[in-house]
């Protein structure tokens, strides 16, 4: 089983589900969770694990050889990114633009841009019990996040049986990242609050998941601020909205200290039982 | 002299675009022989990504070395520019295409590249 966490807005409570849901689940089950969010991972600041494993990693960009190269052009014109560009006589590679798809590498005719490595990232496991926490972190300066998700979730699945559980922590937005977070899922579960904003956005997601025919569910974070808009959209879309967390004070304040919420927050504990059930994990302990 | 402008239309009334990579069209001015042309950019509209390094090539192949614009190129156009050796001046945005030639003439504008 492999769920991914997302939602349009950021800010609704992501990696607060994340979290709480696979350590909840690992009282019984073997869980891995993935913090997926690259660019800012957070779920260790919940999950205090042994470091057990450390690795770079890398993707693949275009080296110009200008000893080879023949001064074609086919390398500019095969790039549907413009990451390559022919400035008089020279071929000028813009790693940033690049999407790694060896287009121009596999058909220069004089083998003049090999493909060589750029470190883009680093990926750590932690282990706390039967919790396993994968963390990515993107290099400062580099754009692009799709590859060392990418890459993060290969690990995960190369690297644990199958049946151990996989909890996916999504980058927010709808763009590239949120889509590489979700597409590999069999679930996704959608959180969101009851804001205009957390609506919009939500619509948005939601809009992105169907494109990609995922199976989706919602949570509704803080369901007891703003309008009930979030329920009504849900109705009308018939999405299964499958559990609801309250706006407390005390949520705020174990968050702010790193704590996690199902001890001691009995509305937690009860939406954490209620997503379970939903997808038919069964926990004892419950 | 060949002078372009970053502009919103192909005349010298055109308002000139502040950006440089999704500029509508390049007003050139060939001070030489007073002809006014252009170079229609309108289709980077619809690129995703490398907008850029896109209208970059464009522009460096059309041969112009001086550059009018309002922003500035980003990062990997202006790479591209002070590899072909263009000129470039900033702070145009919101004149015309004429306003922006007097400006250029009268050292108004900040050379960049």
């Amino acid at each position: 089983m492999k769920i991914s966490i997302a939602s349009g807005k950021g800010g609704t409570g992501k990696t607060t589900l994340a979290v709480n849901l696979a350590a909840y689940l690992a009282l019984e089950h073997d869980v891995i969770l993935a913090d997926l969010d690259v660019e800012e991972p957070n779920s260790g600041l919940f999950i205090h694990g042994n470091k057990t494993y450390e690795q770079a990693v890398y993707r693949m960009i275009p080296e110009w050889d200008s000893e080879k190269c023949s001064l074609c052009s086919l390398c500019t014109e095969v790039c549907a990114f413009h990451a390559i560009s022919r400035v008089h006589d020279d071929i000028l590679v813009f790693p940033q633009l690049c999407h790694s798809c060896y287009a121009c590498s596999e058909l220069c005719p004089v083998n003049a841009l090999p493909m060589v490595q750029k470190k883009i990232g680093t990926l750590k496991q932690f282990e706390s019990g039967k919790l396993t926490l994968i963390e990515s972190i993107l290099d400062i300066g580099e754009e692009q996040a799709v590859p060392l998700i990418k890459q993060a979730i290969q690990f995960a699945d190369e690297s644990f049986p199958e049946e151990t559980i996989r909890i996916f922590d999504a980058p927010p937005g709808t763009s590239c990242p949120m889509v590489e977070a979700v597409k590999h899922a069999d679930k996704v579960i959608l959180i969101t609050e009851p804001t205009p904003v957390g609506l919009y956005d939500l619509q948005l997601a939601v809009e992105t998941l169907q494109a990609l025919q995922k199976a989706f569910v919602v949570v509704l974070n803080r369901y007891d601020i703003g309008n009930s808009h979030i329920s009504e959209f849900c109705r009308d879309k018939q999405i299964p909205l499958i559990a609801t967390i309250p706006n407390q004070r005390k949520i705020a304040e174990c968050y702010s200290r790193g704590e996690l919420l199902y001890h001691t927050i009995p509305e937690v504990k009860f939406a954490l039982d209620q997503i379970l059930e939903y997808f038919h994990i069964p926990l004892q302990a419950s | 002299m060949k002078i372009a402008f970053t502009a919103k239309n192909t005349d010298w009334d055109a308002v000139i675009d502040s950006r440089f990579g999704r500029t509508n069209y390049f007003v050139i001015y060939d001070e030489e022989t007073r002809d006014l042309s252009f170079i229609n950019n309108r289709d980077v509209q619809s690129e995703a990504h490398g907008a850029g390094p896109r209208t970059a090539q464009r522009f460096i192949e059309s041969g112009v070395s001086i550059l009018i614009t309002g922003n500035g190129p980003g990062d990997n156009a202006a790479g591209m520019l002070t590899h072909a050796g263009v000129k470039v001046y900033i702070g145009a945005g919101g004149m015309n295409v004429k306003e922006a030639y007097q400006a250029y003439l009268n050292n108004k504008l900040k050379q960049i590249i």
